[in-house]
């Protein structure tokens, strides 16, 4: 399930971000190379500030990267591109739309037919475990359902890789645990390839095929690790002592900080 | 039988007030041409809807603020709009924008019926102009007040301005639109009656001036009592059509916390 199966679906090559503020320049990405495969997860950890959210963007195409390219499913990022499902940190929902018009905006957006959207972002709602909640709006549900109702918004338009920003770092520690299962069951279903970017290290080694290690600014990879354990994985898995090995090697290269180590 | 016992109180202490009065202009023999007792005040509205007309008038007053209302909002509305999509429209007709708020507008109320004559087009040019600004200001930042999170959504979904306006900026601008409407609606009958004022021969604010002229004070009151309801009916017109198209926006805050 890892990164043998087919093609790079993206492929970084000598990435580097400066942003420019008057005469000071920050350098937040540096010389990153990343190929991420088809259908795998991939997490990125890395301290605060070491370019996790600039790297998504420049994915997104929201950015241009000062060196280097992006590749995405062959074709040069330039721009934003529907090919991309996004989860921010924040569900980021339309309060004047129900929660079926809100997983159908990307539909709205790319003019792609309700008639035949429609069906498919209820069938998204029934799999992010939120059927029965279409007719109501996001701020009647709880943060966590709210996040969900982004997931399947990601999904909608059936981009082929979703990105996720943190999208679980606003929610309780019961919450967000139930969600990293949650998520993986959806990843297992929806076949998509998925970047997850997080400061969790303990949820990066329980999602991910492998997780990518970032240093400080300028943002470097350090280490990428090929995590083995079987899918599905369960909450027992985490107390595993492959799972503790793994959780303390990441620790030991962010510097024994163990930022945000809780899961 | 719960919202009934609510509005006893409040209920029994206008009772109250009104009897307070009633007493102490009788007791002290205060002349009715000062201040009048609440029962002249009835009487008087009372046998001015039964011979004064003041239905007629006040409908006159009641059309020129709304129609004046709604014609300074529309104009706000597509300026403010305007200005937010072409930002060199801006940058070239906000400092007049700003230069005419300033200026108090029943300042040129005189002038204004001198052009528009006596009638009740320079009212509604009147009522237009005072409500224009409060809505133009707010339409220009609800436009404005997106948060970078949403722009991005839909940013990263490749939408064109004109989606990013008619799915976002719009709506998200909604709340604000009716906040400036909230004002415009108390300003429009002002701006009605600072016209009636200037100069009329119909209206609630020229039988104002009639009944101050005659030292009719107890007309004027009942008078200020028809102004009352009027503004009362618009704005909880306003509130309820609010509520049904901004239903989002009293829970917004708690949901984006």
């Amino acid at each position: 399930m890892a990164a043998t199966g087919g093609e790079a679906a993206l492929a970084i090559r000598g990435l580097g971000m400066v942003y420019r503020r008057g005469d000071a320049a920050v350098e937040a990405i540096a010389g990153l190379d990343l190929d991420v495969a088809d259908r795998e997860f991939v997490a990125i950890v890395g301290p605060s500030g070491c370019g996790k959210s600039t790297l998504l963007k420049l994915v997104t195409g929201l950015r241009q990267p000062t060196t280097g390219t992006i590749t995405l499913h062959g074709r040069q990022v330039a721009g934003p591109r529907p090919d991309v499902g996004i989860v921010f940190q924040s569900p980021v929902l339309f309060p004047w739309r129900t929660v079926l018009d809100n997983v159908l905006l990307p539909a709205d957006v790319l003019k792609l037919p309700r008639a035949d959207y429609t069906p498919r972002a209820r069938e998204l709602l029934e799999l992010v475990g939120l059927g029965g909640f279409e007719k109501m709006y996001p701020q009647e549900l709880s943060g966590g359902m709210q996040q969900r109702a982004a997931i399947a918004r990601a999904l909608v338009h059936d981009a082929p890789l979703l990105l996720m920003d943190e999208p679980f770092g606003a929610l309780d520690a019961m919450t967000r645990e139930q969600m990293n299962l949650e998520l993986q069951r959806i990843w297992a279903a929806s076949r998509k390839t998925v970047v997850f970017i997080t400061h969790s290290i303990a949820e990066a080694v329980f999602l991910a095929d492998r997780i990518v290690v970032m240093s400080a600014r300028p943002g470097r990879i350090l280490e990428i690790i090929t995590n083995p354990m079987p899918r599905l994985r369960s909450m027992e898995d985490t107390l595993s002592p492959e799972f503790g090995a793994m959780v303390h090697h990441v620790r030991g290269l962010l510097g024994g900080g163990g930022r945000g180590a809780a899961l | 039988m719960a919202r009934l016992r609510q509005a006893a109180l409040p209920l029994g202490v206008f009772i109250v007030f009104l009897a307070v009065w009633e007493g102490i202009i009788r007791g002290l023999e205060v002349p009715s041409y000062l201040v009048p007792a609440p029962s002249a005040v009835a009487g008087a509205f009372y046998r001015g809807f039964a011979e004064a007309r003041y239905l007629d008038h006040a409908l006159i007053t009641a059309f020129q603020a709304v129609s004046g209302f709604i014609a300074g909002s529309l104009l706000g509305l597509a300026i403010g709009t305007f200005v937010v999509v072409f930002p060199m429209a801006e940058r070239i007709v906000y400092p007049y924008i700003v230069a005419l708020q300033t200026v108090p507008k029943v300042a040129v109320a005189p002038l204004i019926i001198v052009w528009f004559g006596f009638g009740i087009e320079s009212k509604i040019v009147i009522v237009a102009l005072v409500s224009l600004f409060p809505v133009l200001v707010n339409v220009i930042a609800g436009l404005k007040a997106v948060d970078q999170d949403r722009l991005d959504l839909m940013s990263a979904l490749g939408a064109s301005r004109w989606q990013i306006m008619r799915y976002l900026r719009l709506p998200n601008a909604l709340p604000f639109v009716f906040a400036g409407l909230n004002t415009a609606i108390v300003f429009s009958v002002i701006g009605a009656i600072v016209g009636e004022f200037v100069g009329a021969n119909k209206g609630i604010g020229f039988l104002i001036l009639q009944a101050n002229f005659a030292l009719d004070i107890a007309a004027a009151f009942a008078l200020f009592v028809v102004l009352s309801i009027m503004g009362v009916t618009l704005h909880a017109t306003l509130q309820w059509l609010q509520r049904r198209i901004v239903f989002w926006s009293r829970a917004e805050e708690h949901f984006r916390a």
